[in-house]
């Protein structure tokens, strides 16, 4: 099933949406992009472009951000182009919203910092010289 | 992973934070979604039809307006499905699908009569207030199976 998704950049993201239109045509997936002055729309598989969402949020794990829409990109029934101008109601919610994005973004950075200080360094497999130096004391 | 439905329903905050932590969001686009690329088209150039103010008798009284009934068509699903849910008391601005009051009023009622871990708080206003409801929503999510 083809799915459309916005990516929305917080405005203090060092991110464009042609950043992200860019990578987007670079994948080569059978992808629609539609840059806007808040992000970009994208519609296509759903295997394949969760698989990309994955690779651009990675750019900016704080200042980008996902969500869902219903409507393809440049659809006739929603696309202000057809309709004589004017935004389209889901705008407002996203304007509204996207003031708040660059506080959000910085929480979220915040937050993986304490993750990072919390979480305790990986553990790295035993050296080699050391298994040997205990085997032979062990069978010594 | 749990599904959790978001108050705005609409909202880009609330749903990209759920499926960031692992969860599945409930939102109305996804909805709204099976109503427009459906094959079998029944009432272009949406797929709505006089059945979905019917369906909506479920959830609100025959005479209640039918703009609830009709959104209620589509988010009573969301709210049965749902298993936890994030609630923003004064969201501020709500258009299009979540424009209407009345509507909304019923779907924090059932919301919160459902029985279902409910986290209720505004949007931040400031960065301490955003680092508290990114903690609260992370630690919330994190409670959840």
């Amino acid at each position: 099933m083809r799915i459309t998704k916005y990516i929305i950049t917080s405005p203090e993201s060092d991110i464009l949406p042609s950043d992200i239109a860019m990578k987007i045509y670079r994948s080569k997936n059978d992808v629609n992009v539609k840059e806007t002055c808040f992000g970009v729309i994208i519609n296509g598989e759903e295997k394949a472009l969760n698989e990309l969402l994955k690779e651009i949020r990675a750019m900016d794990p704080n200042g980008i951000f996902i969500k869902d829409r219903g409507f393809p990109p440049g659809d006739a029934r929603r696309c202000r182009g057809r309709r004589g101008g004017g935004a389209r109601p889901g705008f407002y919610m996203i304007e509204h919203e996207s003031k708040m994005l660059p506080l959000i973004s910085k929480a979220l950075a915040s937050e993986r910092e304490d993750m990072d200080i919390v979480c305790p360094p990986k553990k790295r497999p035993l050296d080699l010289e050391k298994l040997e130096a205990i085997i032979k004391t062990e069978l010594s | 992973m749990a599904k959790v439905i978001v108050y705005p329903l609409t909202s880009t905050i609330l749903a990209d934070l759920v499926e960031r932590m692992g969860h599945e969001s409930l939102v109305i686009p996804t909805e709204v979604r099976k109503k427009i690329i459906s094959t079998s088209i029944d009432s272009p150039p949406l797929n709505i039809t006089p059945d979905d103010p019917k369906k909506g008798l479920k959830w609100a009284a025959v005479d209640v307006p039918s703009g609830v009934r009709g959104r209620m068509a589509i988010i009573g699903p969301l709210i049965e499905a749902a298993e936890a849910a994030i609630i923003i008391d004064d969201p501020g601005c709500l258009t299009g699908c979540s424009g209407c009051n009345r509507a909304n009023e019923l779907v924090r009622l059932l919301i919160k009569t459902k029985g279902i871990p409910v986290l209720e708080m505004n949007y931040p206003e400031d960065e301490n207030e955003a680092r508290g409801f990114v903690r609260k929503i992370k630690i919330f999510l994190e409670g959840l199976k």
